[in-house]
């Protein structure tokens, strides 16, 4: 199976770390992986902060690039709801202006064909263990528009329970958002940072090494969080653990 | 602190104060957390509540749609069961008609039920103007009266009090209204609910005139329903001999049958019970029992505005659970205040830009008072999506674009205060428009990473004063595709 790998412009701008672990953990499970290098950015930041229309050409451009795959991989819960959830919204909206189909009809083939990684993994591969090893305690925190966007559910869990070596440990009110939301937190620092802050607090009361999640932005605002509070733990995308194995052990 | 919210400062602002006020904090946070696991519990006993929040969904959508129709039918069989149908536009006009039919009655004070209607429109202040004394007698408005404050909650108004506090309330002020406290009043729930019990049987037994609100009108029959916890409605709506009902027009039902579902899904969203201890309806006047005068008073104030948007309108479902509030860290954190209306936490930072309009500050705010978590879209018994509609009204603030005013239409400009952020936009646009550009800015980043600080200027100062930032990568990730051949070649790291 040949995938396009949309890595994002925040995972290859600021953790190409990540992209290199999908890549890794693919190929190990015989996926073929290409990332098409005119890829840019989906466009949500501009989309929920109020600018649909400065959206609607990054979306665009989006579907130019990756219409032809088979299915399109990404290691971003709010990326791929962007794609899943609000691309299809966009081309209502532009038919309720008047302007007829075509956005609708641009943006429809990569809607059904977009995973978010670990929904591609459980759901199109059809694995849980992915013979990934990684010898430390971990806690996850299901990001919002995973959690509810794209409805990933227990999978992510499931992935990672099957993980040698790995401490799985509950993290209280994990359902709750982290406070990140993108622009709300330039917007909204006092509250978003007081969102950051319970987070982490309630992270560290697992004792865990890691927190885990599926999308770097969060794990961004968590993280930077974390080490301003001093709490000596880090923040892993998922992906990292999953490619993760005894021979080449991620940290 | 003042009973109105004219000229509130924008939410961030309002909300800075709330995140550092500890007690307040503590407080919204348990009692959020309570009700919301109590509510979560409630909710899962019921089986088939996916299928209830869609039928209270389509009910609503259903009369939202032929909303003149069922107006005038509530009209005609309101006024064959005795009642007075009275039309008002907005908030001015509705008080005005409140007030003088008050005045008609020769009265001087009337008692309350809670009432978000007559909240919006500010009736206490108005009555007050009047001469006419307004007296809540909702236990927990009764608080926010006599404490001189404001509500924070749609259903717990006084949410942001703990029970200190309250009996400091009660044992201060409740002698400036009537009966005063009880001598050495504890902070215990039942001797607080005492002291409030006889402090306003001696208004149920005086007043001439009740004025409420209702939670539902049923346009078959010109039933008004009040479902409530505490039996004071009940006073309210029962002893008085006119009784005045002031009633946004979004509140209609075709009929009984529909009533059904929302009785099932409101106790259970709000206060996580299976049947709220109070339902009581009225229909018109009958001899001998009850009110021999009664006014429905229908409330437009920016409804029919709010229902000309097809993204918006959908707020007009609310039926005033408060789960959205009870879930919502937003609202947890900032507290009611912040929002600067009645209507606080995710349905009010997408009601209140809608009924008021975007042109001030703390309306112009509120569709960023929002992480867009969903966490509101999930609880909400007739399926609003809020987050869909903080992002349309977000729409709005930047880009301006056309709305319903007042029954007309108007094109509105971009608000100001955003051209930094449009312009931002714009380029990043511009940018990701062109993966040469993304890639020669991404290059750039990386070869001045020693460069970089680790604190933000600007609007990223906020950002960085409580969080570091991550540090710039020495190779963006398409860099190193190509130079390994997708991983295959090289795997060495860039310098
Ligand atoms: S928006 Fe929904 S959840 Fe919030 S108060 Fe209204 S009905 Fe309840």
């Amino acid at each position: 199976m040949r995938v396009a790998l949309f890595l994002t412009c925040v995972n290859d701008t600021l953790y190409p770390e990540t992209g290199r672990a999908v890549v890794k953990l693919l190929t190990r499970l015989g996926v073929e992986v290409d990332f098409p290098m005119a890829q840019t950015c989906c466009g949500q930041a501009h989309y929920n902060t109020g600018y649909r229309h400065e959206a609607e050409p990054l979306a665009r451009h989006f579907s130019d690039v990756f219409g032809e795959y088979e299915a399109i991989v990404t290691p971003s819960g709010s990326c791929g709801a962007m794609v899943r959830e609000l691309y299809p919204r966009m081309g209502e909206r532009a038919r309720a202006e008047g302007r007829g189909d075509t956005l609708a009809a641009t943006l429809a083939p990569v809607v059904p064909k977009t995973y978010e990684l670990t929904e591609f993994l459980v759901d199109v591969l059809g694995v849980t263990d992915v013979g990934a090893y990684y010898p430390h305690t971990v806690t996850y925190h299901p990001t919002c528009h995973g959690l509810r966007g794209l409805g990933l559910g227990e999978r992510p869990r499931r992935l990672l329970q099957a993980v040698e070596g790995l401490e799985l440990v509950e993290l209280p009110g994990a359902d709750e958002c982290c406070g990140f939301g993108g622009t709300f937190a330039l917007k909204n620092a006092d509250v978003s940072a007081a969102m950051g802050t319970d987070k982490v607090r309630n992270a560290e009361s697992t004792g865990a090494e890691v927190l885990c999640a599926a999308d770097n932005s969060c794990l961004m605002h968590i993280g930077g969080t974390m080490t301003r509070l001093e709490t000596g733990m880090r923040p892993v995308h998922i992906a990292e653990i999953l490619a993760s194995t005894e021979e080449e052990p991620a940290s | 602190m003042s009973g109105t919210f004219v000229g509130m400062p924008a939410f961030p602002k309002a909300a800075h104060e709330a995140v550092g006020n500890q007690t307040l904090r503590a407080n919204l946070r348990h009692a959020t957390h309570t009700i919301r696991a109590k509510r979560a519990n409630a909710v899962a006993e019921v089986s088939d509540w996916a299928e209830l929040r869609e039928a209270g969904k389509r009910i609503k959508d259903h009369t939202l749609r032929h909303l003149d129709r069922y107006l005038v039918q509530l009209e005609e069989s309101v006024t064959a069961a005795g009642g007075i149908v009275h039309w008002a536009a907005d908030a001015d006009e509705a008080n005005r008609i409140v007030a003088d039919l008050v005045k008609e009655t020769g009265e001087s004070e009337v008692v309350k039920v809670k009432s978000m209607a007559t909240q919006e429109i500010g009736l206490n202040e108005a009555l007050e103007a009047e001469g006419i004394r307004a007296y809540e007698t909702d236990l927990a408005e009764l608080i926010v009266q006599l404490g001189k404050d404001r509500p924070s909650h749609i259903l717990v108004p006084a949410i942001h009090r703990n029970r200190g506090e309250i009996r400091d309330i009660f044992t201060r002020e409740m002698s400036e209204w009537g009966r005063p406290a009880p001598e050495g009043l504890t902070d215990t729930p039942a001797e607080l609910a005492d002291a409030a019990r006889l402090h306003l049987r001696e208004k149920f037994l005086r007043a001439k005139v009740g004025v409420s609100g209702a939670n539902f009108m049923v346009a078959e029959t010109g039933t008004l329903v009040v479902v409530e916890s505490e039996g004071n409605g009940r006073m309210c709506l029962t002893l008085p001999e006119t009784l005045i009902s002031v009633v946004g027009i979004e509140k209609i039902v075709p009929t009984w049958r529909d009533l059904e579902v929302f009785l099932q899904t409101l106790p259970r969203s709000s206060t996580a019970e299976r049947m709220n201890p109070y339902t009581s309806t009225w229909t018109g006047t009958t001899d001998g029992d009850g009110p021999g005068t009664f006014h429905l008073v229908l409330l437009d104030n920016g409804r029919t505005d709010t229902l000309a948007d097809e993204v918006g309108r959908q707020a007009l479902r609310c039926i005033r659970c408060s789960a959205c509030l009870n879930v919502c860290p937003v609202y947890e954190r900032a507290g009611g205040h912040a929002y600067g209306s009645v209507y606080p936490g995710p349905i009010g930072a997408i009601l209140s830009p809608q009924l008021r309009g975007t042109a001030s500050e703390i309306d112009a705010s509120l569709p960023y008072a929002s992480s867009l978590c969903g966490a509101c879209y999930e609880v909400c018994p007739v399926a609003i999506d809020i987050p869909e509609v903080l992002v349309h009204l977000r729409e709005r603030v930047v880009q301006g674009g056309p709305v319903t005013r007042e029954g007309n239409k108007v094109v509105l400009k971009p608000a100001k205060g955003h051209g930094a952020e449009r312009a931002a936009m714009r380029a990043a646009r511009w940018a990701f428009d062109r993966p040469g550009a993304l890639r020669a800015g991404q290059r750039l980043a990386s070869r001045t990473r020693r460069l970089h600080p680790r604190t933000l200027p600007g609007p990223g100062k906020a950002w960085s004063a409580t969080r570091d930032l991550p540090a710039v990568p020495a190779e963006p990730f398409r860099d190193w595709w190509q130079r390994t051949n997708g991983g295959t070649t090289d795997e060495g790291t860039a310098k």
